[in-house]
């Protein structure tokens, strides 16, 4: 389990980002859904809000029991905040800042997007 | 500025702080709080909650930030160990001073521990903070890894003890409760009474020793046993005290305040002890010659305790304490409220008993009839807030008092009335002195809209919780006389019941989330509303979940139940329990090829655990090929119709309950519904397939079968009710698909279909009326909606394996073939488990 919270970071802005990976096609990724990216040893999930065409990037370990299943999870917003609600016990985190929405668990990172030339982009900063 | 100091935190010192802020000016007062033990105040009347949960912050009064939010410095983990009057400063355990204006005494109390011979002895614990919890909880599981059958005893039988003897029983230990006195709880039960209650506890398997004095506590180091007298013992391996309290009173003997003979600090009705700077409040203060152990006097003290210091000289503490209590111990109703022991030249008694259903009412009433004044209630306590408020209002009673303990035996409304009735001065909330009138004017002003708001703004039911039901009618009968409606909406983003929400979705014929979205809702949905909505669409047109993935609900979404550590269980179905050798064979080639741990449900099928979402497609091709389909074990959705072997083999059998129960399982298979279903079908009386523990039952009798709908096992088991007698295969068909349409339609959210019942006006005989007389005409559109979904049905994992694009979601990385290679399994019992958590 130490590998996979050290593997994580604080959220950041996206002009910290020094890498923009490449993970993979618009197309391939669900719409209004989630999708697990891999990146080196890291699990990213991400997220497409089609209908707000936004697209979010966090964490795949839920920080409850640190499994990596919150790209399995579903989306929606709470006034407004769009969030995310993991499979296991329907624990919610905003995307937008990575706070616990309906407990105190910790926050989970969020990476910026971006998305070019059909492209997805994730960024890091390493 | 003037400086108070609480001394104690507990959850009367925390209410003098709450009540205090709300008071007092900031720029006037300093308040400073200390607390010996290492955490804020907290719940401690719900403190066996704790052993359930875990939880200490659920127990929290309020968020350790609260006390800086307000400008109260709270010092924990410090205990005050002198006062000095003469300089009017306090000395701490780390030798530090303050100097106070006015001083607070809420140090409460501490278990009474009698002196016996071997009370030190380790195994022997009190019951009182949530460090005493988990010291009980780390014993206990000491024992048990030595000794399956350990046992556990508690020493005094009153309402804390038996709350202790829940715990213990709660930890898988067999629980004695030695009680010194003839009777369990003699405070608030008569004899009568307390027997009842004692058989009842016995049922649930506690055992009761009653008249028995403690002289010695036997075992080398540890407990082995009490010793009663001579060749009286109970061998035990732990030992739980709880045998009264004794006030935290030595900081007023050492400084010279008045004391009582038997201990407890003396106040007057203003809360002030024999040094008018000093107050005591909660379990420390002695009050009319009484230390009152429960909250509702403690917070009364408390808001007392507070007016005095601000100079409202005319708040005193009333002189008649109220001592009614509800409680629910071990499941069981417990209240007692005014007189519960009244003798014979202040009035009469009227009595209800009934030991077979562990029920005992009694009520205590004038000479005249005319006024209530006390009474017990055990088994059955859900009459209690308002026959406490009769009392306290000082209501009349009807003609035939005996009703409001046997109910009306003519026919006709309630013998009570509604709760509209009460003055607007009776005393709701009595923790909080919360009155009817401040209820109803939050609603009436507008101020607040909901249970919640009302709860919040006047603090009504955040005490003990046992007048919320009261609170809550009189929320919902104020808003409905201001002509609001009331109802339960599904969540922020749809404005409608489910069943509303059903019925627009049928007659606008909409059929994706967005489509419902667009029509009535707004935002863009949450886990609450899509997987309901997706319940709906397969009520009503028998979509797969695969028709919109993204809507559905954690398991539905991947066609398979996610487990501990993210991998996914494997359900094929097994129709009536029926399988031949070959497709067993199947079964377990699957299983070892995938590595899966395999156990038999309680459904009679077999369940596949360990299933990486990689391997899921791969699976259930093979087991596809071999002629299974999914078992829809993931879905609110119909599992197994179970059976008995039936009379194809059974020589008691009256008919086929197997091929009755596979026609049946086979017909609603897949169907979704607010909850999931469960059926059983028994070949005779004997019920070995337990066909009354499901949503619905069928049993052969002589002259066809007999129809059970609405049991369920579970947390709160119930038996099925007799819907039709004597039907054949046909009838029994056309009476579920109307009651399963009908319960389909209608039922809230989650909600199987006894709570559904208990719900429908008229209960049974209206469902009967509904399903059999067809009294509100809809018999025939039920049957063939169901009709419809019976033949749209399509096996949804044959969806996924036929169609290769449905197949892109079960990859764990969308951008690699790799599985999640942080997935561990450890060995158990010659197969795998995942590894235990770690965290939280």
């Amino acid at each position: 389990m130490d590998t996979i919270l050290t593997g994580l970071q604080p959220a950041f802005q996206p002009d910290q980002v020094s890498v923009w990976f490449k993970a993979a096609k618009v197309s391939d990724f669900p719409k209004n859904g989630g999708a697990c990216v891999k990146y080196k040893d890291k699990q990213i999930a991400v997220y497409y809000f089609e209908r707000r065409n936004q697209w979010y990037a966090c964490q795949n370990a839920c920080p409850h029991k640190l499994e990596m299943v919150l790209s399995r999870g579903m989306i929606g917003d709470e006034k407004g905040i769009p969030k995310i609600a993991c499979p296991m016990h329907k624990k919610t985190f905003s995307l937008v800042t990575g706070e616990n929405l309906n407990g105190d668990l910790d926050a989970i990172s969020i990476y910026p997007v971006k998305v070019e030339d059909n492209f997805v982009y994730i960024g890091f900063s390493e | 500025m003037k400086k108070v100091i609480v001394v104690g935190n507990g959850m009367v010192g925390y209410k003098f702080c709450e009540k205090f802020i709300a008071k007092a000016s900031k720029e006037e007062f300093k308040l400073i709080v200390f607390g010996e033990e290492p955490r804020p105040a907290y719940d401690r009347v719900h403190l066996s909650e704790y052993f359930q949960n875990q939880d200490a912050k659920a127990l929290e009064l309020a968020p350790a930030n609260w006390y800086s939010d307000n400008d109260i410095e709270l010092i924990s983990n410090e205990r005050v160990t002198d006062i000095h009057r003469k300089s009017k400063t306090i000395t701490t355990s780390s030798d530090e001073s303050y100097e106070y204006d006015y001083l607070v005494l809420a140090t409460g109390s501490l278990p009474f521990v009698p002196p016996i011979e071997g009370v030190e002895k380790e195994g022997v614990f009190v019951y009182r903070t949530i460090e005493d919890l988990e010291g009980m909880m780390a014993y206990a599981d000491m024992l048990k890894a030595k000794k399956p059958d350990a046992k556990a005893a508690v020493l005094g039988g009153g309402l804390l003890g038996l709350e202790a003897a829940k715990a213990v029983m709660d930890m898988g230990l067999e629980p004695h409760v030695v009680e010194f006195a003839q009777k369990l709880m003699p405070r608030q039960l008569d004899l009568r009474s307390s027997k009842v209650l004692q058989v009842k506890l016995e049922s649930l398997g506690i055992n009761i020793h009653l008249n028995k004095a403690t002289n010695q506590i036997l075992g080398d180091r540890a407990i082995e046993a009490m010793e009663f007298g001579e060749d009286d013992k109970l061998d035990v391996d732990m030992l739980v005290i709880s045998a009264g309290i004794r006030p935290r009173d030595e900081l007023g003997k050492t400084c010279g305040l008045d004391m009582g003979v038997r201990g407890g600090i003396t106040v007057n009705n203003k809360m002030q002890t024999s040094d008018p700077e000093i107050f005591a409040i909660g379990e420390v203060a002695l009050y009319n010659h009484m230390i009152y152990g429960l909250v509702a006097p403690g917070y009364e003290m408390a808001d007392v305790a507070v007016e005095q210091i601000l100079g409202n000289e005319e708040a005193l503490m009333s002189s008649d304490i109220d001592m009614s209590t509800k409680l629910k111990l071990i499941g069981v109703d417990v209240a007692s409220f005014g007189e519960p022991f009244m003798p014979a030249e202040k009035g009469h008694s009227i009595l209800f008993e009934n030991k077979t259903k562990y029920l005992y009412k009694r009520i205590n009433v004038s000479h005249d009839g005319k006024t209530l004044l006390g009474g017990i209630l055990v088994g059955d306590a859900a009459d209690y807030n308002i026959l406490h408020q009769m009392y306290l209002n000082g209501i009349p009673l009807p003609e035939n008092a005996e009703d409001l303990i046997l109910g009306t035996r003519a026919d006709g409304g309630s013998v009570f009335g509604s709760v509209m009735d009460l003055p607007d001065a009776a005393q709701i909330c009595s923790c909080e002195s919360v009155s009817k009138g401040d209820i109803c004017s939050t609603i009436t002003s507008g101020e607040c809209n909901n249970v919640s708001e009302v709860m919040s703004c006047t603090k009504a039911g955040t005490g003990c919780g046992g007048c919320k039901p009261m609170v809550s009618d009189l929320v919902n009968e104020t808003l409905k006389s201001l002509g609001k409606e009331v109802k339960e909406t599904i969540c922020d983003h749809f404005n409608y019941t489910r069943q509303e929400l059903f019925g627009i979705i049928k007659v606008k014929k909409l059929t994706t989330f967005y489509e419902v979205l667009d029509a009535c809702g707004e935002g863009d949905g949450c886990e609450t509303c899509k997987p309901l909505v997706a319940s709906i669409f397969a009520s009503l047109y028998n979509d797969t979940a695969n028709k919109e993935d993204v809507i559905q609900d954690s398991n539905d979404k991947f066609l398979a139940n996610i487990q501990r550590n993210g991998t996914y269980s494997v359900v094929p179905r097994i129709p009536g329990g029926e399988i031949t050798p070959q497709k067993l064979i199947v079964i377990g080639q699957v299983g070892e090829k995938y590595n899966l741990y395999t156990k038999i449900t309680g459904g009679q099928r077999i369940d596949l655990f360990g299933a990486q979402l990689n391997d899921l497609p791969a699976i259930w091709k093979e087991l596809i090929d071999a002629g299974f389909e999914s078992g829809h074990a993931y879905g609110k959705s119909l599992r197994t119709v179970k059976s008995c072997v039936g009379s194809t083999w059974c020589r008691y059998g009256m008919d086929e309950s197997v091929s009755f129960a596979i026609d049946l399982e086979n017909r609603y298979k897949g169907l979704r519904s607010p909850h999931k279903l469960k059926g059983g079908v028994s070949g005779c009386i004997r019920e070995c397939a337990e066909a009354r523990g499901k949503d619905f039952g069928v049993i052969a009798v002589e002259g066809g079968w007999n129809l059970y709908v609405c049991g369920n096992g579970g947390a709160t088991p119930k038996h099925a009710l007799l819907l039709a007698e004597q039907i054949d295969n046909e009838t029994c068909i056309k009476y579920l698909d109307r009651f399963l349409m009908y319960y389909i339609r209608t039922a809230a959210p989650l909600m199987r279909t006894a709570a559904w019942l208990d719900k429908l006006e008229g209960g049974i005989e209206q469902l009967k009326s509904i399903v059999i007389d067809d009294s509100l005409n809809l018999a025939e559109e039920l049957e063939k909606d169901m009709q419809g979904l019976v033949d749209a049905y399509e096996c949804e994992w044959t969806q996924v394996i036929e169609r290769e694009e449905l197949q892109s979601r079960f990859k764990h990385f969308i951008n690699s073939d790799e599985k999640d290679d942080n997935i561990v399994f450890v060995p158990m019992r010659d197969q795998i488990m995942p590894e235990p958590w770690t965290s939280n």
